[in-house]
């Protein structure tokens, strides 16, 4: 008979069902993953209790975050899909005669969000990327009542697509009179209904 | 022959005590641990970078402008007994019930603050009128931020008060406020 003596053994782990569920995960949020864009103008949004969530489609984004002086504000315009971009892009080129070559026409319709005045537009989409981010950071479309470009912008953005909804994403410390003036242009064009971007914020126990 | 279970590590290995030199034929292992480290690094930069949790938006409604064609349309008549106007400035509230100007001030704490004061005001309206018949004038003062804005809407959100309307301030409002901080002032 053969005796058995204890052996020293490696214990070695199947890790065969880790690597299972490993590579399973994996592939679950490589598929469910959407990086969130990177945004131009940085803003803070406000918390409210509001739980309904952002359609992703079909919606335009107004930015809008205090400028340096804390008085006014900055805005910036974004909508979500290529498609509409480009339309968008046609439309100021029909409306202000300026001329897009094949290359601007790539970088814009790839930009989230844009932030410079008609005028600065060309020169904007000729800078390097981190002139642009040095741009961003003090550029604003214009809202005045004289030069309201923002009105441009959501009359464009809704030609190009009729189904569009607007959103307003907002810093909490803009200052209120700077909102007014935007949702006085969206009043203007007949648009009353739209929606404030927020985060969650836990609904208080009454 | 039982000498192939080389690759089973929990059996205890039969034939080792024959004499012959036996090399035992091995399954080849394959170390899976740099695929697992791998592995593991990529799911933890996608559960980081994935964004569960998309913003949300809270709905707002504004009415329509008054243009050349409705300037002969009355405004509404609502009676003054429904009504509390707040006017909103940074982190306070000044507000008054009815038409009797008499100011007061509040601010959003939760307990204490606008929500308490809305809670009663709609109570005396409701024991006179009956449910639903509170209307709230939202007046934004200059100096109020975005905050604000958002805080007393969703203020009017936890209440539940559907009737309310976003109004622009009177320059009588405003000197009516601004007397009010001159009296809290002195009174410090």
């Amino acid at each position: 008979m053969a005796k058995f003596k204890a052996k020293k053994q490696n214990i070695t782990i199947d890790m065969t069902p880790m690597v299972d569920l490993a590579f399973l995960l994996i592939t679950f949020f490589m598929l469910t993953v959407k990086f969130r864009a990177p945004e131009s103008l940085e803003v803070h949004v406000p918390s409210s209790i509001a739980d309904t969530p952002l359609p992703a489609q079909d919606i335009m984004v107004i930015s809008i975050a205090p400028d340096a002086t804390g008085k006014g504000g900055r805005v910036f315009f974004g909508v979500d899909s290529k498609h509409t971009r480009l339309a968008i892009l046609e439309k100021i080129q029909e409306r202000y005669g300026y001329e897009f070559d094949e290359q601007e026409k790539r970088l814009f319709s790839v930009l989230p969000e844009i932030g410079v005045p008609f005028s600065q537009l060309k020169s904007y989409l000729n800078t390097s990327e981190a002139e642009r981010k040095q741009v961003d950071k003090i550029s604003s479309i214009p809202i005045d009542s004289t030069n309201n470009e923002l009105k441009e912008w959501i009359l464009f953005a809704r030609y190009s697509n009729p189904k569009i909804r607007i959103a307003i994403r907002a810093d909490e410390k803009t200052p209120y009179p700077v909102i007014a003036r935007v949702i006085e242009t969206l009043r203007d064009q007949k648009v009353h209904r739209f929606n404030l971007i927020t985060t969650l914020e836990a609904q208080p126990k009454s | 022959m039982a000498a192939e279970v080389g690759g089973d590590s929990g059996a205890p290995k039969k034939g080792k005590k024959s004499g012959k030199a036996h090399k035992p034929k091995k399954r080849p292992r394959i170390d899976m641990t740099p695929m697992v480290d791998l592995g593991f690094l990529l799911l933890t930069f996608f559960v980081l970078t994935t964004t569960m949790s998309t913003p949300n938006t809270m709905p707002v409604v504004v009415p329509p402008k008054i243009t050349e064609k409705d300037k002969d349309v009355e405004p509404p008549k609502i009676s003054e007994d429904k009504v509390i106007t707040l006017l909103v400035s940074r982190g306070k509230i000044y507000y008054y019930a009815g038409l009797e100007k008499n100011l007061q001030v509040t601010d959003f704490s939760p307990k204490t603050g606008i929500r308490k004061i809305l809670l009663e005001r709609r109570a005396e309206v409701e024991a006179n009128y009956g449910k639903d018949e509170m209307i709230v004038i939202i007046k934004m003062m200059e100096d109020a931020q975005y905050r604000d804005f958002v805080d007393i809407l969703d203020e009017m959100a936890v209440i539940n008060q559907k009737k309310y309307a976003l109004v622009e301030i009177t320059p009588e409002e405003k000197d009516i406020v601004e007397e009010y901080r001159k009296t809290m002032e002195k009174t410090l």
